[in-house]
């Protein structure tokens, strides 16, 4: 079903829409009203279908009303079905040119934001692991979704996704076989506990938390898209913030740094790769100071 | 609603739009490539394309369409300003227009910009002509033009309906002159568009929407940061 407001904007659906966001701010401290607009209409007319109202203010009703409401609504809004290595190049450049920079230090930070349902954590663990770093490193695995962070914490995931993930696992410089990482059972495929021993899971939020101390690459890919142009520059402060100097961000394949107000802060990496490394003095590099 | 229809079926000058959408599947880079072609190099109105492609390779359709368009030619990044030429959605991305949201919204013209979405699929397809053309029906209102053009399955039949619900302008190839039928006429059926018409008369079409922009000195200003 279709329902078309009319032109940019202020239809009831947009006004609806905004004061929903805000009732799940105030109420319940979630805060998405930075998100992208044309997402979230996608998103909420699907969640409308799903509690079966009719506005978006008789959806406002019901969660504002109805506690067990907010996880469900919070799934539409959130979360993000990731795969494992998805853009292979992507994690062939971290494995092969940001691993070996990163070895260098003694011990590693590594800021998985945004991690959802874990597909992208367990990519970097695994290649952590095959690289010999896993264990001197510490993974904090991040997302505002805590029901997306119990699925990436219990690392299982269906059996025939999984084997979809084989073939870029191996073009992503796999260094055996997917398969060696994971034991099928019951139509899942339960990911190794050991490449969990390192990993914090924390419930957090790009939107209203803070930062990670001296991480050594924030690894946030295809999170930004969701967010409108000034969460997006929020984000960014804040991962400049968590770096140390020198320290690597990597984003998505089609998202970048230009409309960050501390885009000056970064240095392209690996262009392609959309893989940026915090330059080393920037003056005024600090959120507080814009 | 009657967008500037003769009774020939031939268009009226048209309404003027900001920005014109365009989805197309099996037949359509051929169908693209024609359109460019004739395009004049003075083509001012920014145009988003999905075409159909597959999900997990680096698609080569901005070096195809690129080399033969008169117009820039450019694949969709995330946040990029709508400006004059031709956007491709990427593989494995649906591609919707944007205007921040009110409370962010910084004084001047309405700023409509691309967001990118890896939501599911929708029809099986990512990116998905749905997906862009309800999020132009949303932005844009009636400043748009959809056309759908030769394709093998129903994807943009729902995104050219509501763009023509929005009081937007609708055109779609007609499935006799198309190399692949069924995506026009689940188009025609769905949205009942203005303009039902071979490859070439599409063509003109565009121009004419482009050529009525550029006499225009109101509405939507698109500006880069």
């Amino acid at each position: 079903m279709i329902s078309i407001d009319g032109p940019s904007g202020e239809g009831a659906f947009d006004l609806e829409l905004k004061l929903l966001l805000e009732a799940i701010f105030q109420k319940y401290h979630c805060d998405f009203r930075g998100y992208a607009m044309s997402s979230l209409r996608r998103r909420l007319r699907q969640a409308m279908d799903r509690f079966g109202t009719a506005s978006l203010a008789a959806l406002q009703d019901r969660v504002l009303h109805d506690a067990h409401a907010l996880p469900i609504l919070l799934d539409y809004l959130t979360v993000q079905v990731s795969e494992m290595f998805r853009d292979p190049t992507h994690f062939l450049a971290l494995r092969r040119d940001v691993l070996p920079i990163l070895a260098t230090y003694p011990s590693l930070k590594i800021w998985i934001a945004g991690c959802s349902t874990g597909e992208e954590l367990y990519s970097m663990a695994i290649t952590l692991e095959e690289e010999g770093l896993l264990d001197r490193s510490i993974l904090y695995a991040t997302d505002v979704n805590e029901e997306a962070l119990r699925k990436a914490e219990a690392g299982v995931y269906a059996l025939d996704r999984v084997a979809g993930f084989s073939e870029s696992y191996a073009k992503a410089g796999g260094k055996g076989s997917l398969s060696d990482w994971y034991t099928a059972a019951y139509g899942g495929a339960v990911f190794d506990r050991r490449l969990r021993r390192s990993v914090v899971f924390s419930d957090h939020s790009l939107a209203t938390d803070g930062d990670f101390t001296e991480t050594h690459l924030v690894l946030c890919r295809n999170v930004l898209i969701y967010f409108d142009r000034e969460l997006q520059d929020r984000a960014i402060a804040l991962f400049e913030q968590s770096l140390v100097p020198r320290g690597f961000l990597a984003l998505g394949s089609k998202e970048n740094l230009r409309v960050s107000s501390r885009a000056a802060a970064f240095e392209t990496f690996d262009g392609r790769e959309r893989i940026y490394q915090k330059a080393m003095n920037e003056p005024g590099a600090r959120m507080n100071e814009q | 609603m009657n967008h500037g229809l003769t009774e020939s079926g031939r268009p009226t000058p048209p309404a003027s739009v900001d920005a014109i959408v365009l989805g197309a599947s099996a037949g359509g880079v051929e169908a693209l490539l024609a359109i460019l072609a004739a395009l004049p190099a003075s083509f001012a109105l920014p145009m988003v394309a999905v075409v159909h492609i597959p999900r997990y390779q680096p698609s080569l359709l901005v070096e195809v369409l690129g080399a033969r368009a008169p117009i820039s030619v450019r694949e969709a990044e995330d946040k990029d300003v709508l400006l004059p030429g031709l956007v491709i959605a990427p593989p494995d991305y649906h591609v919707l227009l944007d205007v921040d949201s009110g409370r962010r919204h910084r004084a001047g013209a309405p700023d409509v910009h691309l967001a990118l979405s890896n939501d599911a699929l929708v029809s099986y397809c990512r990116p998905s002509i749905d997906v862009l053309f309800q999020s132009a029906a949303e932005v844009l209102g009636p400043r748009v033009a959809g056309i759908v053009l030769t394709g093998a399955n129903a994807d943009g039949a729902l995104g050219l309906r509501a763009i023509k619900a929005s009081g937007g302008l609708c055109a779609v190839q007609s499935p006799d002159q198309a190399p692949a039928r069924a995506m026009p006429e689940a188009a025609i059926a769905s949205a009942e568009p203005q303009l039902v018409a071979p490859l070439q008369e599409i063509t003109q079409w565009i121009i004419g929407l482009g050529t009525h922009r550029a006499g225009r000195t109101e509405g939507t200003v698109f500006h880069d940061r």
